[in-house]
This record gives structure tokens, C-alpha cells and sequence, in this order.
């Protein structure tokens, strides 16, 4: 049986596991990246690539050393440079001696032929039937959906738990369970149990959390070792938080009731050009965060992303156009948790002071002359 | 009254500019450019950039300020892609977005998009553009893009005959300058990276000076056809993004073959997102493919490399050849 891999990246881990699984390989699933993954991916890397390309060749490193056969991965078409990431990784790689297949699969639009026999290549090597490998895509695809709502849910929970910390656990609880549902119906009546139990921590519903959205790069944003784990930072500090990127992208497209596409809409008045990777949505979605009533925005941008780096020299612009305070975090091997949680909570700080003052606002016009 | 148009001396300055020269000046429309790099212009542009730019786009900012109190509107075009072959990098596509955000109190901004990548009427699209919101008719716009496109053949012209970008261009004015010879025996050195970093004396540090003064002589990128060096960039498994990139990689690669050439020196910005990827494979593929002969060093620059350290690093690159020679 080959084994496969891919890369980490948050919790989706569990429904590539699942993928890779059901179609008859053995899965090596990447260990959770850690400061030694990272070191090593530091170690092997140019020193000027972003942290997503040096954490996931640390995983890749740490795979092959498991015996992984192939790797299975996205690219891209730029002008962002993760879209050759997996041309370099191989090269690295294949430099330092190790013997592996990679398939890197382009956005099936770029090139739909290619796109295609790379697909034939790996199904034919499951040994797996066309109608059976869409089943298996769809199981897949189910626990991803689940893994994003579950987040979500976790997000909105958080600031209100009475105890601290417990819906940090009883999410971790949630992704055994996942991990454990195997066919539609059970993952199905995994979403009802998990979403139960997260319902059920005790919470003080009297609490009015500050509203913060997350922006940026969509890797650091989705792993919380990268973000130093943001969103639980920050719900714990009492904050609700809104991310811009799930996976199955629904949640983004639901809550907010914008695709895509309007948030680059909303960004032309300021970046009038597709720059590659999240660069324009970072912008765009400030203004939908700022539209919808979002207390602060905090971009997370991996150093040298190219992308993130124009969005972040027009975000003070925006910031200021739309009053809405913007915290940005550029993420390198250097930055420390202390350092970033000093940032938030000041930032927080300042986003409690400017409530309160326009929450104080509308009594001093009822009341003149106090 | 003339109208005065702002030309940073930055980026596509060192590849564009004649083109854009020949264009507006046929229009009658009189075309500013900013002084040669000083440390002031690059500290003003270092200010007010954001922090994580690379030096090529800082020193940008510096070039508009010099420029903004001096001229009717600016000219930041937005480059998109000359050819159908790669777009720019990212910061060139936002740059006019990047400006405006960043600085107060410019003049209009001209951002016009030059996107080649479809059509085989290269920038006579942009140009119309132009003409249409300077209020020139196209009959006039027309002679006028024809003279651009003149202008820049006879400078590609003069850079593949070995002359260096600045050069070339003091020999479009009519001074009298002649290109560097070519010594027999001495080192040959490849030059390469993105123009607008080796070229501009003050941010590269003088780099070809330095090198021609130790009697080495000099190759760059622009000596080549840019159809070759694209031809030879598609050998990578999967084609870079980025226009200068191709041309930098395609250039590495006609070099190795060339077979005389001592060393290669690539010259990059600190924190420059592309050349993350592009010195990586040059360094691999000079390795590899060279077995070893040529030998390969990287320059990574930013605001507070000191003249003396990238003196140093040369003189002992070329020593080291030196003695390579002799052992041979
Ligand atoms: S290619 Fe590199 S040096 Fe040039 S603008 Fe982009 S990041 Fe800066």
C-alpha cells in the first residue's frame, strides 16, 4: 500500500486524512508543526521565503522521514509565489536525496487536461473506480464543512465560557469525534453530538464581547501555530472573532452574504488590481468587516508576502476612511507569543476605550448641558 | 503651456524609459525625472514606505516625493504584463494603489494599466489611453507611440552591443560614450538580477563599477535577446510568475552554457518576495548543472549595507577565481 501525505495546514488535516484513506492509501499524517518542524524547514529554505513555505517543507521533511511515497499538494497561478512552492520544495527535496512523487494540482481552470491526467494518475494508482472516488471526495468534503463549522462555533463561544479554556478543550474533544465519523451519516450525527457539546458549556450570556475580523495570508490564518493561536488568544481575552478564509470558504459566504467577488469589488477604490494570493481580499474584506460592524481588524501576513505587503501599506488608508481600527501581524521563525499577545491586548485596549466613547455618545446628545 | 509629467528614476525607469521618453515627447508633453539616488531620497522614501518593502520600492517612494511639488501629474503606470509570457511582481501591480495610500499631497496620479498580455499591439493601448485623458487625438498619439517604440529598439539595441542601461541612455542624449571592451584573459563575470537594483549606482553600491575596476569583465542580462532568456526560462518544470524573474533565470542558464564565464553574481533586494525563489534555483541549478565551475554568489541588499562589506565580499569572490584559474 503507497503512503501519502500532504501538507498540514489548521484542522483540515483530519478530512485530507480521511480523503487519502477511503481511497485505499496508507495516510502519513503530518505530526502538528512545531517549533523543530520549523527549524528544519528554516534550515533547508531561502532565508527570504515566507513562513508557510519553510513550516510546510519542515513537514515535508518530517513525512518523508516516516516513509511517505507521494505528496499530494496545491499550487497556484500567481502572480503569489505559493504556486511554485511545490516546483521548489521537490527541487530541495529532491537535492537532499530523498525519492518521492509529488503531484502538485494547478486550479483545474489553468489547464484542465493536466489537471485531469494528474487525477487519473492518482485514482488509477488507488485502483479506484470514477463514480467511487467522487463518493470519497464527498465524504471528505463533508468533514471539512464540519471542521469549519465546528471552528466557527468555538470562535462565538469562547468570549462568553465561564470557565476558561473549556471550549478550547471540548473543541479538541470535538475533532476526536470527527476524526472518528467515517461515512456521511456518521459524520452527520458527529455535527449534531459536537455541536451539542459545544452549546452546552456554560457561558454568561450577559457579556457584550468586542466584534474583531481576521484578515491575511490564508495559511497563517488557518494554523494556529502560525497565528500563535489568535483566535483562542483573543476569545479569551473576550473577543468574538470573524475569520475572512474557512476552507469550504461557506462560512465567509453565509455570515457575511458576500462571495468573493464583492469583496474585490469593495476593494478597487484602493487596490484597483488582482495582486495574487489574499492581498485584495485583505482589503476589501477590512471594509466589509467595517461595514458589518466589526469593532477592529487584525491582519496576519507572513514576512516577505509579497501579496499582504501591498494590502498592509493601503490598509491605513482604509482604516482611516472607514473608522475602523486595523492591527497588523507579520509573522516570521522570530515572533515570539509574548510579544503578539502585548500587541492584542493593547490593540483590545484601544477598541474597548473607542466603544465606550460611542456608546457614550448618543446620551450626551439626549442630554445637553450635563 | 507644456505639461509636466513625473518620471520617478526607479523600477521600469531602467527598462521603459525611453520608450515612454520618445512617446511624450513627440506629444509635446514634457517629461520630469527624479535626480539620481541620493541617501536622503532613499531615507525619505524609507520613511514613509511601508516597513516590510523591499529597497527597490522605498527608494520609489523617495523618487516620487522628490518629484511631486515639480510636475502637473505623475506617471505610475500599472504593469501588468508586457508579454504574454509573465506578469510583474506583485508590488509593481499595486504600486500606483501602494503610492497614493502612502503619500499626501501628490499631484494626479496617471495609472494607466500597461497590460500586454492578450493583444499584439503591445502598449498601444495604454497609449491611447493616455492620449485620450492628456485630450490628444489618436492621429497625433499614433506618430507619437511609433516614435516611443523607436526609441526603445535603439536602447535594447545599444544594451545587447554592451552598453549598460545608463549608459545607453547618456548615448540616446548624444554624449559620447563608448561601452566597456571586453579584455582578453580577464575574469568573466555574469551580472545578474532585477534592473532596477544593479542599475540604479546608488542602492546596487556601484557593484559593475566596483568589479570593472578590479578588471573583470562584465555580462548582463540585457546583452541577451529577452526571447532567448524566456525560450531558456521555460526549462524550469513549471515557468516563473514574474517577468524580470524569467529574464534573470533564463539569463542564468545561457551563461552556464556559454562555457567561459568564471562566476555569477546575483544582485538582490533584502526581503524581495521572487528572488526568494529565484536565488534559491539559480544557486541549485549553477551547482548542478556547472558541476561546480561556475561559481555562484548572491549579494542581498538593503538600506544599511556599507559600502566596505560589499567591497570585501568582491574582492574575495574574485580572488577566489583568480586562483581557481591558476589551479586549473
Ligand atoms: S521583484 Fe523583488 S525587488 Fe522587485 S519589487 Fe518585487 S519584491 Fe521588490
Amino acid at each position: 500500500m503507497k503512503k501519502v501525505s500532504f501538507a498540514h495546514m489548521g484542522y483540515s488535516y483530519l478530512g485530507f486524512k480521511q480523503l487519502v484513506e477511503d481511497m485505499g492509501f496508507a495516510a502519513i499524517v503530518p505530526p502538528s508543526p512545531s517549533p523543530a518542524t520549523l527549524d528544519r524547514g528554516v534550515q533547508y529554505a531561502p532565508e527570504f521565503a515566507c513562513i508557510p513555505f519553510k513550516m510546510v517543507l519542515g513537514t515535508y521533511l518530517e513525512v518523508l522521514e516516516q516513509g511517505a511515497e507521494i505528496i499530494i499538494t496545491s499550487g497556484g497561478v500567481g502572480p503569489c509565489r505559493a504556486g511554485l512552492y511545490g516546483m521548489l520544495h521537490e527541487k530541495i527535496l529532491r537535492n537532499l536525496g530523498f525519492d518521492f512523487e509529488i503531484f502538485v494540482f494547478d486550479p483545474p481552470l489553468t489547464g484542465l487536461w493536466r489537471f485531469y491526467s494528474k487525477l487519473r494518475r492518482v485514482v488509477r494508482g488507488a485502483g479506484l473506480s470514477w463514480p467511487a472516488f467522487v463518493d470519497v471526495v464527498r465524504r471528505a468534503w463533508a468533514k471539512l464543512k464540519l471542521l469549519d463549522a465546528l471552528e466557527q462555533l468555538a470562535s462565538n463561544t469562547r468570549p462568553y465560557e465561564l470557565k476558561r479554556g473549556e471550549t478550547t478543550r471540548t473543541f479538541h474533544d470535538c475533532l476526536k469525534i470527527v476524526d472518528q465519523a467515517r461515512n456521511l451519516k456518521e459524520i452527520a450525527s458527529a455535527r449534531q453530538e459536537c455541536q451539542q457539546l459545544l452549546q452546552n458549556i456554560p457561558r454568561d450570556p450577559g457579556r457584550h464581547p468586542l466584534k474583531i475580523g481576521i484578515v491575511g495570508e490564508i495559511y497563517v490564518m488557518l494554523e494556529p501555530f502560525m497565528n500563535l493561536e489568535i483566535e483562542k488568544t483573543l476569545g479569551e481575552m473576550g473577543v468574538v472573532t470573524h475569520r475572512s478564509i474557512y476552507l469550504t470558504q461557506y462560512t465567509a459566504t453565509d455570515v457575511l452574504a458576500h462571495g468573493t467577488m464583492d469583496v474585490r469589488q469593495l476593494a478597487y477604490p484602493y487596490l484597483n488590481q488582482f495582486v495574487g494570493g489574499h492581498g485584495q481580499n485583505s482589503v476589501g474584506e477590512t471594509i466589509l468587516y467595517a461595514r458589518n460592524g466589526f469593532d477592529g481588524v487584525v491582519q496576519v501576513a507572513p514576512f516577505t508576502c509579497i501579496p499582504e505587503i501591498v494590502a498592509k501599506s493601503i490598509l491605513p488608508r482604509v482604516s482611516q476612511d472607514f473608522r475602523i481600527p486595523v492591527l497588523s501581524l507579520t509573522i516570521d521563525e522570530q515572533t515570539g507569543r509574548a510579544g503578539v499577545e502585548t500587541r492584542l491586548e493593547a490593540f483590545i485596549d484601544l477598541l474597548r476605550e473607542r466603544r465606550e466613547q460611542m456608546e457614550a455618545r448618543p446620551y450626551a446628545a439626549l442630554l445637553p448641558g450635563y | 503651456m507644456t505639461l509636466h509629467i513625473g518620471f520617478p528614476t526607479a523600477l521600469i525607469y531602467y527598462s521603459h524609459f525611453p520608450f515612454w521618453q520618445g512617446y511624450f515627447n513627440r506629444l509635446g508633453v514634457e517629461i520630469v525625472t527624479s535626480p539620481p539616488t541620493t541617501r536622503t531620497i532613499l531615507d525619505d522614501g524609507a520613511r514613509e514606505a511601508v516597513a516590510d518593502a523591499c529597497i527597490p520600492i522605498k527608494l520609489y517612494h523617495g523618487h516620487v516625493l522628490t518629484l511631486k511639488d515639480k510636475v502637473d501629474a505623475l506617471f505610475i503606470p500599472r504593469m501588468v504584463r508586457i508579454n504574454r509570457r509573465a506578469t510583474f511582481c506583485p508590488k509593481f501591480l499595486g504600486l500606483p494603489d501602494m503610492v497614493r495610500a502612502t503619500l499626501t499631497g501628490l499631484p494626479p496620479i496617471i495609472d494607466l494599466q500597461v497590460d500586454a498580455g492578450r493583444g499584439l499591439l503591445g502598449l498601444w493601448p495604454t497609449c491611447r489611453g493616455l492620449a485620450e485623458l492628456l485630450g490628444f487625438s489618436l492621429g497625433t498619439a499614433w506618430p507619437a507611440y511609433r516614435e516611443g517604440n523607436k526609441h526603445q529598439r535603439a536602447y535594447e539595441e545599444l544594451l545587447r552591443k554592451g552598453y549598460l542601461p545608463l549608459q545607453a541612455m547618456a548615448r540616446l542624449r548624444g554624449e559620447a560614450v563608448e561601452a566597456p571592451s571586453r579584455q582578453p584573459g580577464a575574469l568573466n563575470l555574469a551580472v545578474l538580477g532585477y534592473p532596477y537594483q544593479v542599475y540604479d549606482d546608488y542602492i546596487s553600491l556601484d557593484i559593475i563599477g566596483k568589479l570593472q575596476k578590479m578588471r573583470a569583465n562584465i555580462m548582463t542580462m540585457e546583452m541577451l535577446p529577452p526571447r532567448r532568456l524566456f525560450q531558456l526560462s521555460s526549462r524550469l518544470p513549471k515557468r516563473l510568475f514574474w517577468h524580470f524573474s524569467n529574464l534573470v533565470i533564463g539569463a542564468t542558464y545561457h551563461y552556464l552554457q556559454q562555457g567561459d564565464i568564471d562566476g555569477i553574481i546575483h544582485v538582490t533586494a533584502f526581503g524581495c518576495g521572487p528572488d526568494a525563489m529565484v536565488d534559491k534555483l539559480m544557486e541549485l541549478d549553477v551547482r548542478g548543472i556547472s558541476q561546480g565551475k561556475v561559481a555562484y554568489m548572491s549579494l542581498s541588499i538593503d538600506e544599511q549595507t556599507g559600502d566596505a562589506g560589499v567591497t570585501t565580499r568582491l574582492e574575495a569572490f574574485v580572488d577566489m577565481l583568480h586562483q581557481r584559474r591558476e589551479n586549473r
